[in-house]
């Protein structure tokens, strides 16, 4: 028999514990219950009773937590819906301090990001003018910013820091060292796998704290999906923000046309990347990931039209046309079936056994490579007749990236699901694959240019 | 015999009010007040009590701290605002007609004796 005062409080901690775990249950409400299970055991102990005889006896006097905590949800039904505080937390001064810190130190990287975008302009940039110089740039300008404030967030080391900045000089250099003509394919090429290898440098920073994680890596895969959906959620705001700022100025006879376009669309497109960075760090464990349940709507979707897509090829025995637009067109389709694959990964409860989801994603996976399997060889083709292009050869090396991964995932969601392999397999194999990815686009970037004669 | 859960309900926030209203509290002694007034005829649970308070704080009739009381443990405190001894006012006139109408019809037309026992020990 146990019934020492150090006992007691042990229960007491216990029984804490699982009220922490309500959700309608806050700190201040486990501290009040706590104190009227204590105001409980103490009548209970004068009137004679053993410690654990007066702790059962209190805990069952306040009935089950199942009903208490329905009766708090009936007067807190917002704490259902999960929050997502932004500042000014009510867990305690402590907490409010950091969200304060992390708020400013958000805005200040935000600005920074906003007002590097104008920095251009002091060395006699002109926006209007040199949209080659923009394009090719504008990840240098804004995406340093993001990779900063999530540096700055995780404490990064010094040599990870180091690391980083010698990224995003080397991009710079690959930007702007090249004599890239304006029309060039080359300075195209660049502009789109630019922002893709400075992406990963932006992943280096968010795995800053254990850099060979599998599962830090999948954060970031998580991340960067749910970033592209804040931002585009925030673009909207924006949109609508603007048409009003139009609407209303015009209305008075003021255009701020050349305000808007020059300033606040530039800087705030610049801003809200760091903003929606934020966000994501922010609502991680708040507010369900929206992705995957894109993801889940949409990879039945595609299936279906990839099959349908291959059912119509064989019975019409058409044959792909295999112009520069077809070939990104292809590699776009297959980078869309890597993130449905990826992001549902990303999910996937990975104890779960092989369900009808992954059936489909099979699917999904084996008709992507089926379709471009007969693009690749339609392309071959071209090239050993015409010979190769700068777009050529990077959409052909995106094509062969991309067609390893989904080649060897397919495999391993075949063992899936004979229940041959276990699925942290495929999660492994994914996150082991992304450095992949920014090896392709650096040598897209750094390498392409020289080997074509900068063409 | 006990009080049913819709009467309980109904005169939960009087009864509150009114004991706050005599001096500050906390949960636990306010449950075992009412304990007491009723003689334990009254089936309150801490799933009622404490929801309640925080709508009454919500609503502004009540204000929480947490205090230390000398020798005690460090606790919520509950007090009644001037908003709250309005709606204490008014709950009070509306619960005064409720049971003189209903003593009204109990006594009998020759005025003779209650049939049934009230539950207003909070308003008394």
């Amino acid at each position: 028999m146990t019934n020492g005062p150090d006992e007691l409080e042990a229960q007491f901690a216990q029984w804490r514990q699982y009220v922490q775990r309500r959700r309608e249950l806050r700190e201040p409400d486990a501290d009040e219950l706590e104190d009227h299970l204590r105001g409980s055991v103490d009548e209970l102990l004068t009137a004679g009773l053993h410690p654990d005889e007066a702790f059962l006896v209190a805990v069952k006097r306040m009935g089950s937590l199942d009903d208490l905590s329905r009766e708090f949800a009936r007067e807190h039904s917002e704490r259902l819906w999960k929050q997502l505080v932004l500042a000014g937390d009510t867990d305690g001064p402590a907490a409010t301090t950091r969200s304060r810190r992390d708020l400013l130190g958000t805005l200040l990287f935000a600005v920074g990001a906003a007002v590097s975008v104008k920095v251009p302009e002091l060395f006699g940039a002109n926006p209007d003018e040199d949209g080659a110089f923009y394009a090719a740039n504008a990840s240098l300008l804004v995406l340093p910013w993001l990779a900063g404030f999530l540096a700055w967030r995780r404490r990064a080391a010094p040599a990870l820091i180091g690391v980083l900045l010698a990224l995003f000089a080397l991009g710079a250099v690959a930007a702007n060292a090249y004599p890239l003509a304006e029309e060039s394919q080359s300075l195209v090429l660049t502009s789109i796998h630019l922002p893709i290898a400075l992406w990963f440098a932006v992943g280096l920073a968010y795995v800053a704290d254990d850099v060979r994680s599998a599962r830090r890596r999948m954060d970031f895969v998580r991340f960067t999906g749910e970033l592209f959906v804040y931002y585009v959620l925030i673009a909207l705001g924006g949109g609508v923000l603007i048409a009003f700022v139009f609407g209303t100025f015009e209305a008075i006879g003021v255009s701020p046309e050349d305000v808007m376009a020059r300033w606040v669309m530039p800087c705030g497109a610049a801003g809200a990347v760091v903003v929606a960075g934020w966000l994501v760090e922010a609502k991680q464990s708040v507010v369900e990931n929206i992705a995957p349940v894109l993801t889940r709507l949409f990879t039945p979707l595609f299936t279906v039209a990839l099959l349908a897509f291959l059912v119509t090829f064989g019975v019409t025995s058409g044959v792909i046309d295999v112009e520069r637009e077809a070939l990104i067109l292809f590699d776009l389709l297959l980078a869309v079936v890597l993130g449905l694959l990826l992001y549902s990964i990303s999910a996937r409860d990975p104890l779960a056994p092989a369900g009808l989801f992954d059936r489909l994603q099979l699917a999904l996976v084996v008709s992507a490579l089926a379709i471009d399997v007969l693009v690749l060889l339609a392309i071959a083709g071209r090239i050993t007749e015409y010979g190769t292009t700068p777009n050529k050869a990077a959409a052909l090396g995106e094509n062969v990236v991309l067609l390893i991964n989904l080649a060897w995932s397919a495999w391993l969601v075949l063992g899936l699901v004979r229940g041959r392999a276990p699925f942290a397999a495929l999660e492994r194999w994914q996150t082991a694959y992304l450095p992949v990815y920014a090896a392709w686009a650096w040598i897209v970037v750094l390498l392409l240019p020289p080997v074509f004669g900068y063409l | 015999m006990k009080v049913t859960k819709d009467l309980v309900a109904a005169s939960a926030t009087p009864m509150v009010l009114g004991i706050l209203a005599e001096a500050d509290s906390y949960g636990y002694a306010i449950l075992r007040r009412i304990n007491e007034l009723s003689g334990g005829e009254l089936d309150w649970t801490e799933g009622l009590l404490y929801p309640l308070l925080h709508r009454l704080e919500r609503l502004g009739h009540v204000e929480a701290d947490w205090r230390s009381v000398a020798g005690e443990r460090r606790r919520k405190y509950y007090r009644i605002t001037d908003s709250g001894l309005a709606e204490l006012a008014e709950q009070r006139r509306q619960w005064d007609t409720v049971v003189d109408a209903l003593k009204e019809i109990w006594r009998g037309p020759d005025g003779s004796r209650s049939l049934i026992v009230f539950p207003s020990g909070g308003l008394a």
